[in-house]
């Protein structure tokens, strides 16, 4: 009898949740429809000027053309490319660096002033520079989406690292384990979640990097788009480059989503 | 001749020594005639930048084999580097740690080193935390986990080996943490205030469970403690350690009548000596607050 009732009442209060996320789910949406509807209705009526705003029709009709003739598919192939080798090896690299200071103390101890200054240092800055020395094809436009994100990187998988319990250690050296079986048996697992927001992080960091490094040299991409649209002053290609962009970061985000409830099943 | 007499008389003699030994060893008196765990005049210095600190001072004792010996004393006395000491993880400024005659410089298989807190690995399921200590020895087989298996079912948590620590209460967890510790085989059990970090009832409840584990598969135990009813439950002798730098204050023997015969640490807290146990060993302590 009691059960039944129970079971009723939680029935009732699993059905509260799933409106409540329903709802939200709607009016999340409706948001981005009504934003738009706006957009295309003021742009109709004339109300805003669609040589500085566009609109979203226009923006289809760009993205379309685009797409019919491969141009589309040919600068957003270039700018993802530059940003995935950016990323990975900017967290490749970053990780590398940090399990070396973790390894030695004194490496960590003699770098970390350079890290700070270098940390807080606008990465964008480093932009000319390496275009010069690396060059101005895709090779310097990677090498400076590696250079925005991997000091982050480093110091943050530096201090996931350290931050775990010294008690630990000290277990894993009670059974007699080395350095390399306390880094793969502890420290490494324990900062994979660290590592996967790391991830998620300086995939943002390296569009940045692509980006200014597209501005500044190429001849393509979808930095290049953007840049080429406003010095002929349209509108529609550069709000489509952005589109895309926001577009390309939301996917890239879901698949290290998927990554990460693989790792961190443990955790759910 | 006389010599000759001599001769015998010590030979005789001699024999009857080995004799009362052989007598001796199969009463309960004396355990073993060799220590498990001999600890030889340890001191300990702590250097800081702003100066000396002196945490143990000549420290010595010998531990048998299949003992409980609990360590009590001022918090913040030195127990734990003790422990640290014994267990090979730091060096002493002198004296020798002697673990069945060989002498330790580093953490060896044959110590098991149990801590205030489980400190299972959150990525690992309970069976894969178990065999922890094997894999890093690089000695997981077929059999290292059949034993495991029995482990984990023989102490109740056979139906969790599949599960995450985070799925375990406190109690559990812990009982994991002994497990994986045993798996090893160590020869001496090292125990950091195994239950302080959980609450008083399942405290009650584990630490009963925890000695009639150790007493089962009769461990050679070192435990170190801030309950004096909790040594005195557990524990066949306690030392009682000075405020700092800890130095040896006593060696109490306890010898509990526990109710009904049956030994086991909740039950022995009903035995009429414990009282008396427990003012010695507070009046010894010292303690003001």
């Amino acid at each position: 009898m009691y059960e039944v009732e129970a079971s009723k009442e939680h029935k009732n209060f699993l059905q509260k949740i799933r409106r409540r996320k329903k709802i939200i789910l709607i009016t999340q949406i409706s948001i981005f429809i009504l934003g738009l509807a706006f957009w295309e209705i003021a742009a109709r009526l004339s109300l805003i000027d669609t040589f500085l705003t566009s609109s979203p029709s226009n923006i289809w009709n760009t993205f379309l053309k685009m797409s019919k003739n491969g141009n589309l598919a040919y600068h957003v192939g270039i700018s993802v490319f530059e940003n995935i080798i950016g990323f990975t090896a900017g967290t490749l690299i970053g990780v590398l660096v940090a399990i070396g200071l973790w390894w030695s103390d004194f490496l960590a101890k003699v770098l970390e002033p350079y890290l700070v200054v270098l940390n807080s240092l606008p990465k964008t800055a480093l932009a000319p520079i390496i275009i010069i020395w690396i060059g101005t094809g895709y090779d310097g436009i990677i090498v400076t989406a590696i250079s925005v994100s991997v000091v982050i990187t480093i110091m943050n998988m530096f201090n996931s690292f350290i931050s775990v319990d010294e008690d630990k250690i000290k277990l894993l050296k009670t059974f007699g384990a080395t350095k390399l079986q306390i880094f793969k048996k502890v420290v490494l697992p324990h900062s994979i979640p660290d590592m996967i927001s790391t991830l998620k992080v300086n995939i943002g960091l390296s569009w940045v990097g692509v980006i200014v490094g597209e501005f500044l040299v190429s001849r393509a991409g979808i930095g290049w788009l953007l840049v080429y649209g406003s010095q002929v002053f349209q509108f529609d290609l550069i709000m489509m480059g952005v589109f895309i962009l926001a577009i390309i970061s939301v996917i890239m985000y879901k698949i290290v989503s998927i990554v990460e409830n693989k790792f961190t099943r443990w955790n759910q | 001749m006389l010599l000759k007499v001599i001769n015998v008389i010590t030979l005789i003699a001699f024999m009857n020594i080995i004799k009362y030994d052989k007598l001796s060893a199969k009463g309960e008196l004396l355990m073993s005639k060799n220590p498990v765990l001999e600890v030889k005049n340890i001191s300990m210095i702590y250097h800081t930048l702003n100066g000396e600190v002196e945490a143990i001072s000549d420290i010595d004792f010998k531990v048998y084999e299949g003992e409980i010996i609990g360590i009590v004393g001022p918090s913040g006395c030195g127990k734990s580097t003790l422990l640290s000491i014994i267990s090979g993880l730091i060096t002493p400024s002198s004296g020798e740690v002697i673990v069945k005659g060989r002498k330790v410089t580093k953490p060896s298989k044959n110590i098991g080193y149990m801590f205030q807190r489980d400190h299972l690995l959150e990525w690992r399921n309970i069976l894969q935390n178990v065999l922890l200590g094997l894999e890093i020895q690089n000695r997981v087989d077929k059999k290292a986990v059949e034993k495991a298996e029995k482990l984990l079912d023989t102490y109740g948590l056979g139906e969790f080996k599949e599960s995450y620590p985070r799925q375990l209460s406190g109690g559990m967890r812990q009982r994991a943490a002994l497990i994986r510790t045993l798996m090893v085989e160590p020869e001496l059990l090292l125990l950091d205030e195994p239950f302080s970090a959980l609450d008083y009832q399942t405290r009650l409840a584990i630490s009963d469970e925890i000695g009639l584990i150790l007493k089962n598969e009769n461990k050679t135990t070192l435990m170190v403690t801030h309950d004096i009813a909790e040594a005195i439950s557990i524990s066949d002798r306690i030392i009682i350690l000075s405020n700092r730098p800890a130095k040896i204050k006593d060696i109490i023997d306890i010898e509990l009548t526990c109710p009904n015969n049956k030994w086991s640490p909740i039950n022995c807290r009903e035995a009429p000596e414990f009282r008396h146990y427990f003012n010695r060993i507070w009046k010894e302590l010292d303690i003001h607050v």
